[in-house]
This record gives C-alpha cells, structure tokens and sequence, in this order.
C-alpha cells in the first residue's frame, strides 16, 4: 500500500517539476529582452560571457563580493547538496558508476557540509535583523524542508541504516515501470521520501526557480556589444514610425 | 536622521559602507509631487487616477511580464538571500527598510504573487503575497520614488537581479494608471514641445551659445566657436542641456569647444535635439525613450553630420551607448569608422594620446583631484575598445590634465560606485532631504580623502551628478563648486595656439614715468 502510494507520488512530482520547470524555461526562453540592459563591465564576447556565467554559477563570484557570510553558508549547503545528490546515483543504477564509488565516501560527509550551510543560513535569516525583516514564512520553511531531507538522510547515513538494498531495488523497479517491490515501511525512509516528493512539487512554482533564472538574467547573460548590435524585439517593431527628418514647423 | 547642517558637519565621518538600524517608515513621507494631468496626457498616459485603475494595473504588471525578460525572471528568482540589503545609499541613509532592493522589489513581487502565481494565489499568507489596494499604489508611488536606479544593488545580487528594472517597470504601471511624477513627465513634455528640458527655444539657445563665446575669447584670445545647427558638420554634439546654463556644467562645455578647436574637428550642436537626457527610461516607458532618441537621429539626418558625440552625462550615455542603436537606429549613414555614438572622453583621450592638445598640467594644481563614478556610466555603458574603459577613460583623462588624483574607497569607486543621490528622476526640490541623506555614503568616502591626502576637488561626468553634489555639498561641509566637470579641468589645462597664457597676464607691468 504505502509503496504504491509512494509510486504515484513518485511519478506525479516528477512530472510536475519536469512541466513545470520546462514551461518556465521555455517562458524564460521566449520572453523578449527589448534593451540591452548587461551590468557592466560586462564581456565584449559570447566567450567572456560563457567565463562571467561560469565564474557565477561554480564559485558564486557576485555573492563572494557582495557578502562573505551568505556565500560561506550558501556555498558549504550548495556544493553539500550536490555531492550528495550525485552519491545518490548508487541508488538508481544497477552497477554503480566509477566516479559515483569515488564520490561516495566524500558524500557521506558532505551531507555535514549542507547541514552546516542551512543551519548558517537560517540563523542568519532569524538574527540578522534585515533579512529577518525580507523573509515570509515560506523562506524558512523552504530551510526546514531542506534541514530535514538532509538530516533525515544522515540520520539513515549514520545512525539507523534502512534497508539501502530494497529500496534501490523499489527504485529501480519506479524507473523501469515495475512495481512488484516494496519499500521498506521505515518511518524515516518514509519522511525523507516524502520531504524529497514535496521539494520536487513545489520547485517550479517557488523560489527554487533561481535554478532555471540565474540563466536567463539579462543584467548578466548579454554581451557588452549594444553599439554594435541591434536588438529590436517582435513587440517594438509594431510600434507605430516616427518620421525621417525633422518636420517643418518644428524647424526654427 | 535629520538632514547635515553645514556648521556641524563633522569633518570626518566614518565608514562609508556603515549600515544603520533599521527604522520602519522613516522615509515614508518623503514623497515627489505628482504631475499635473497635462505633463502625463502629453507623455500618452491617463492625467489622473483612473476609475478602474486596479484592473488596469494588474492586467499591465501581466503585459510587462511578457514583454520583458528580465521583469519576468527577477520576479520569480529572488531567493531573499539578504545580499543587496546594505548596498542601496537610500538605505545608508535612511534606515527605512523598504529601501532596502529586495524590499523595493518585494512592494510589486508581492502583488505579483498574488495575482500571477500559484502560491500566491491559494497561499498568499505563506509567501507575502497581497492585495493590490489604494494602499499599496500610494506606497509604490513613495519606494518607486526613492530608487535612483543606479544598479550597484544589482551588482551584489548573486543572480543579477536588477531592482532598477522593476523600478521602472514600477513607474511605468504607476503612470499607466495616470499617476506620474511631476518632475519628470514635466520635462519630457517640455523636451518633445522645444528639444531640451529647459523649454529653452532656438533663439535663447543660439544667444547663450554667444555669449559662451564670448567668454571664451575674452579668456584665450581666440575666436573658439561652439556652433549650433551648421549643416555639414562632422560631428553632431549631443549634451544635456544643463551643459548650456549650470555650474559646473557650462565649464565642460567650454571644454569640448577648447578640444574639438584644437583638434580641428568640425561640430555642431542641434537646437532640435538639444538635449542628452533621456528622462523616458527613468520613467520606464520604451515608447517615451524611443521618441525622444528618435530627435537625435533626425538632427543627425537633417544635419548631415558624420559622427554623433555625447557629452558629460550618465543616464544619457547608458540610453547612448546601450539603448540608442536598438532605439533609433540603423544608423548607416553615418562614417562607420568611429563608434556610434561616441563619448566626448572617448575623443578627447584620443586626441591627448594623438599629441594634438598642448597641455600644461600645473594650471590644475590647485585641484587635489578625486573622481566620483557615475552610477549609469559605471554599470549601464562602457567606453573605449577594453572592458572597464568606463572606469579607465575618464581617470587617463584626468590624470593627463592633472598632477593630483587620489582614488577613494574601492568598495565606492568602479562598479561599486554609489549614485550622487539624485538620479533615477529624483533630483527634484521637493526630494532635497532624500537627496542629502542619499548623498551620506559618497560624501563620507569623499571626506576618508580630504582627511587622508587633502583633496579638495571632485570631478564627474554627469550632469545630475554635478547638480546634485553643488546642491548637497555645503550640507557636508564642502564648497558648492567643489565638485567639477571633467572637461572643466581639461579646459584648465589646454593652451590653444596662439593663445595668451596666465604667464604673460601676470608679467608685471612696466612703470611708465
């Protein structure tokens, strides 16, 4: 029972975050940019743009200079959380891929290494009186989402193992459309499951849409090449023509 | 914070990056009158608050969305990280926490949510989603309003959240509904009525442009022109108009008119297009923006001119440089061999790394330089043929004119710069307490110098920013013409041939039995 309902959360949240986040980007995508509106200095070139967008998304280099205490704490919980998705491979593949046996060990700890951001981050959000006053309770929900994925799965990590072998076999089972396994009824499992299903729901519909959105931002995305380069969008071509030369009367 | 008092001023105030307490509604009532209903119909906006205004409103946040990019994403992409809440000089200045950008933006991404999105529409509590009330219009209109638009938060935001995109965006759902600003829709009525936002017809141009002339020649000795509409001339100057009448503006002038004799170099203003400012993008409206570009591009035909030259001015040289070519271009018929346009520091440093201007640095040194960073030259255009050249040009041009120059604070200069206080629209009478409390952080980085290496002059290169800092400065214990146009000091320095130098001014006179 409870591995079927899982099954269908399982499969619904994928969905909605696969639509959800495609009719975004694909919003995003299609949006028009009618000015060049770059922060500069900005790259003069397509490449020096791939390096600025790069330098953003691998070391947070606006965040770095901005704040050197939100992207400590927003540094440790990311790269945390990334490692320990990519250790979660193992558990959807039926050999597990070499560079995910590397990774694995170091995942384990990782998994810290997020716990210690989030907890950075929301001590922040309830301390520091400025963001306190720019947070609505969705913003430490999201935290405490977050804090539970993480420590539930440490907690499966290091204190209470589950049953790792049933429940990459009930994966595996999800991904091939085959639901004759049974997850283990581990209330700990269960919630960390359930945290996950929740967090893939909501993605597209919340702030997690800075995943998709830190690539479409136009104030860093464009090129620094506006006197070379027109850009009329579809919308401002409609607009009505204004006349060549200046009109008789207005001439002095 | 009441505002400085000239006399008790301290001379040394501290860190200019220190965050005060947060003060709720501390600027709530500075707000900007509003225009009159003949400024807003003459802009293609409603002249008053309309009856179904709250429709209209949201449906336009709705319609901005999909017009633009970057509306649409910063709506959705802000993660509140807290990352741009000590970078905005009108929260340096006023603790008012709703001048912090992430708060700025949250006033219309909260009805936003509540209108357009999923978790605002059936959780607006959990997300801080909310109606659209009389309210709300009337807190948009202040917080729109103390936003100069000058993007340094913008540059702290880890995903580029520009809050001077939803500012705009903001002014132009406000005027949308027939809420304008008297200071700014004022001006761009006058400028589509007479070509500058003086109001300032042909006939008082071509006389003022004399009378510099005037002035010139009685200073060199030389008949140095400053042309106004000659057909076939090379180059088509284009400079705010305060260029033509304010302190220290008119000296910069003065000083394109020395380099453009030197050089040779045929130029000419236009009285049709006698304006750099473009007060359409303050307002947000691309139509209003296109229309008033448009008059450059039509004296330029009209003129025959090869070469279009900007003056000393920020927000115009980021319409120039960013927005000109999208506007009101293709220009193809002007000589594709310069940039189009082109800065007037562009020409001059060419002209000064050419050898063709004779310069005596030493006329300068009584001015203990500093260099203020316009905010929209700094973060909305560049200059030069190498990125950063924004930063660059303007100092090699100083530094080529000058034998004293000291940098203030690296976290205020560059693209960290701060705005002078009064751009963005703001630098209107009725904002002046604003307009002094946001000057606080550049004035403090100002006095960090004077303290350490005695400066006693700054220069810029906008015409807002020079307004405002003769404005403010006495506020902070300054002369009012301690701040300077950059061309003021190239003006110093340049001896044109044949001209009569101090030197022989000073040469004592003969007694004569």
């Amino acid at each position: 029972m409870i591995s079927t309902v899982y099954a269908v959360l399982f499969y619904l949240a994928t969905f909605l975050m696969v639509a959800g986040v495609g009719m975004k980007v694909f919003k995003y995508a299609t949006t028009p940019v009618p000015l060049n509106i770059v922060v500069s200095p900005a790259p003069r070139t397509k490449r020096g743009v791939f390096f600025r967008m790069f330098r953003e998304v691998i070391f947070f280099e606006s965040l770095f200079k901005s704040n050197k205490w939100i992207w400590l704490f927003g540094y440790l919980f990311h790269w945390g959380m990334l490692i320990v998705l990519l250790r979660h491979f193992r558990y959807f593949t039926l050999e597990t891929w070499w560079w995910v046996e590397i990774i694995s060990p170091i995942g384990k700890l990782m998994a810290f290494a997020m716990i210690a951001g989030l907890l950075g981050l929301w001590a922040r959000r309830i301390f520091q009186e400025r963001i306190r006053y720019i947070s609505a309770p969705s913003d430490h929900l999201m935290l405490a989402l977050l804090l539970g994925i993480a420590g539930s799965g440490t907690l499966m990590s290091y204190v209470t193992h589950t049953d790792i072998i049933n429940v990459k076999a009930y994966f595996l089972g999800l991904m091939r459309f085959d639901l004759s396994h049974t997850l283990p009824a581990d209330p700990i499992l269960l919630a960390h499951l359930g945290m996950v299903v929740i967090l893939m729901i909501i993605f597209p519909i919340s702030k997690l849409l800075h995943v998709p959105g830190v690539f479409f931002a136009p104030s860093r995305t464009l090129v620094d090449n506006a006197r070379d380069k027109r850009r009329v969008s579809k919308w401002a071509r409609n607009l009505p023509p204004l006349p060549e030369g200046i009109p008789a009367k207005e001439e002095k | 914070m009441a505002p400085l008092d000239k006399n008790d001023a301290p001379k040394y105030m501290g860190d200019p990056l220190k965050i005060p307490k947060i003060e709720c509604g501390a600027s709530l009532d500075t707000n900007t009158y509003k225009a009159y209903p003949e400024h807003n119909e003459a802009l293609g906006f409603p002249g008053e608050l309309i009856d179904d205004w709250k429709e209209v409103a949201i449906a336009k946040i709705g319609e901005l969305a999909k017009k633009n990019r970057a509306f649409q994403v910063y709506l959705d992409a802000c993660v509140k990280c807290g990352a741009c809440t000590d970078k905005c000089h009108y929260f340096l200045g006023t603790g008012d926490p709703k001048n912090m950008p992430v708060a700025r933006q949250d006033l219309l991404r909260s009805v936003y949510r509540r209108y357009y999105t999923f978790a605002g529409k059936y959780f607006p509590w959990l997300v801080g989603a909310r109606d659209l009330t009389k309210e709300v219009l009337d807190e948009w209109y202040t917080y729109y309003h103390q936003c100069s638009q000058c993007r340094r938060c913008a540059v702290a935001c880890p995903y580029g959240i520009d809050t001077a995109e939803i500012s705009m965006a903001a002014r132009e759902i406000l005027d949308t509904v027939g809420v304008g600003q008297k200071y700014c829709n004022e001006i761009i009525a006058k400028l589509k009525k007479t070509g500058n936002n003086l109001g300032m017809n042909p006939k008082a141009l071509r006389a003022t442009l004399e009378d510099l002339e005037e002035d010139l020649e009685e200073e060199t000795g030389i008949a140095v022109k400053i042309p106004l509409d000659v057909k076939g001339a090379d180059v088509l100057l284009i400079t705010p108009s305060a260029d033509f009448f304010a302190e220290p503006h008119i000296d910069g002038l003065l000083g394109y008119a020395k380099v453009f004799h030197a050089s040779g170099v045929s130029w000419t203003i236009s009285s049709y297009a006698s304006e750099a400012a473009n007060f359409g993008m303050f307002i947000g409206s691309y139509e209003n923006m296109r229309e008033v570009s448009w008059r450059i591009r039509q004296a330029a035909k009209d003129l025959g001119v090869k070469r279009i030259i900007f003056g000393e001015c920020g927000h115009a040289w980021r319409v120039g440089y960013s927005f000109l070519n999208t506007l009101a271009g293709p220009f193809d018929f002007l000589d594709q061999n310069y940039p189009i346009p082109q800065h007037i520091l562009e020409f001059t440093l060419d002209e000064i790394e050419a050898g063709k201007l004779k310069i005596d640095k030493s006329r300068n040194d009584a001015n203990i330089m500093t260099y203020h960073d316009s905010c929209n030259v700094a973060r909305g255009s560049a200059m030069g043929p190498k990125e950063g050249g924004q930063f660059d040009v303007p100092r090699a041009v100083i530094k080529a004119v000058c034998n004293n120059f000291h940098e203030m604070e690296r976290d205020t200069i560059r693209e960290n710069t701060f705005c002078c206080g009064g751009g963005g629209g703001l630098l209107t009478d009725d904002l002046m307490d604003l307009r002094i409390k946001g000057a606080k952080p550049r004035m403090t980085a100002l006095q960090q110098v004077t303290e350490d290496h005695g400066v006693n002059k700054m220069a810029a290169i906008c015409a807002i920013c020079k307004t405002q800092f003769a404005k403010v400065m006495p506020k902070y214990g300054y002369e009012f013409d301690s701040i300077m146009s950059v061309h003021q000091l190239v003006a110093n320095a340049v001896i044109l041939d044949g001209q009569e130098t101090d030197e022989a001014d000073e040469a004592p006179a003969e007694e004569t039995p």
